[in-house]
């Protein structure tokens, strides 16, 4: 049996068209909860009306990240006994995005960035060529592998500082894509992306606080990566070459 | 000039003051030594090309890093963009520049 058959749970509710406005909702408590649980049991059971985003239910498609307890999370890997403050739990929209309705965050800018920062592919060669041999050991590869988990779920960005203070700035998972590109033997054009992630609230807007790395639930690290972008950029500033 | 350039010029002028603090600093606490007086930092500076060209270097260098540095600030808390911005954090380097070298004159001239 659950120590409280019963959670209190208060809903950030809104969108542009209405002011954003906190709704408590009592939620039955079980021993085995996410908090994409207790989202779908307002739903389902409580409040049909209620919009929220999500998918997989395993961790891997990034479409449930929401804030919790003012923290960004995804909340269908999150328990909640990890998160539950005294018997409560606070859920809202993902911050640094603009809301569509309730729970649901506008994406847009977030994949608007990751073009921005050149986050697409520059083949070597054509589909008429044989398949690259990649060494998995290298270096190069190393730094790739590192970062190409990520699952777009925009907590980073949710939780970058950088991001509040200046909406230009193309933030952690943009950034981290552009270096796993860069590193990446198949890719063609690398001066493309050090160029792209050189400009207005590029690479170098970047203060270094880490909360994307704090927070990634892939426990991947944007941080080294956006300072690895810091290095290249650098480098080819001194006529080094990659 | 760039988003980049500027970042470049930033620690590059950090570079340069690195060392330049140090020995401000290690000089300030030589001097205090036995007691401080005008006389006897006039005495050490005024017409000291070694002085002037240290503590010229150092205005350069402290009027880029910090415009560039107070300009980002500008940006994410007071909200400024563009032209505005750019516009007053050249006027802040200018006048650290003009501040900083009008002292460097008057204690090595």
């Amino acid at each position: 049996m659950p120590e409280r058959d019963h959670l209190t749970v208060t809903v950030q509710r809104g969108g542009p068209d209405a002011p954003m406005r906190p709704q408590t909702f009592e939620v039955p408590a079980y021993d085995n909860q996410t908090v994409l649980d207790v989202v779908s049991w307002i739903q389902q059971n409580a409040d049909p009306t209620l919009t929220y985003r999500f998918a997989c239910r395993v961790g891997m498609c990034g479409s449930c990240a929401m804030m919790v307890n003012g923290v960004p999370r995804w909340t269908c890997r999150t328990h909640v006994s990890k998160v539950l403050d005294g018997n409560a739990i606070e859920v809202g929209p993902l911050r640094n995005l603009p809301v569509i309705k309730d729970l649901a965050a506008d994406m847009d800018p977030f994949f608007d960035k990751w073009v921005s920062a050149e986050g697409m592919h520059h083949p070597t060669r054509t589909r008429d060529d044989a398949i690259e041999a990649i060494d998995p050991v290298t270096m190069e590869r190393q730094e790739a592998n590192a970062g190409i988990e990520c699952i777009n779920c925009s907590v980073c960005y949710s939780a970058c500082d950088t991001v509040a203070g200046n909406p230009d700035y193309l933030g952690p998972a943009a950034l981290q894509r552009a270096w796993t590109l860069y590193n990446d033997a198949k890719d063609a054009n690398k001066d493309a992306i050090l160029d792209a992630v050189s400009g207005t609230g590029g690479c170098h807007s970047c203060h270094s606080m880490g909360s994307c790395t704090t927070y990634c639930p892939n426990e991947l690290d944007p941080l080294s990566a956006i300072l690895g972008l810091k290095r290249a950029t650098t480098k080819r500033f001194f006529g080094g070459r990659k | 000039m760039s988003e980049f350039h500027l970042y470049m010029a930033q620690r590059l002028s950090a570079l340069v003051m690195a060392p330049f603090v140090i020995v401000h600093i290690g000089v300030m606490i030589y001097a205090i030594q036995g007691g401080l007086s005008a006389a006897e930092i006039l005495g050490r500076t005024q017409g000291s090309v070694f002085w002037f060209a240290f503590y010229g270097m150092f205005v350069v260098a402290v009027s880029i890093h910090a415009a560039i540095g107070l300009r980002t600030i500008l940006g994410e808390w007071a909200g400024l963009r563009g032209g505005m911005r750019d516009w007053l954090s050249a006027v802040i380097g200018l006048g650290l520049f003009a501040l900083g070298s009008q002292a460097v004159w008057a204690v090595t001239a």
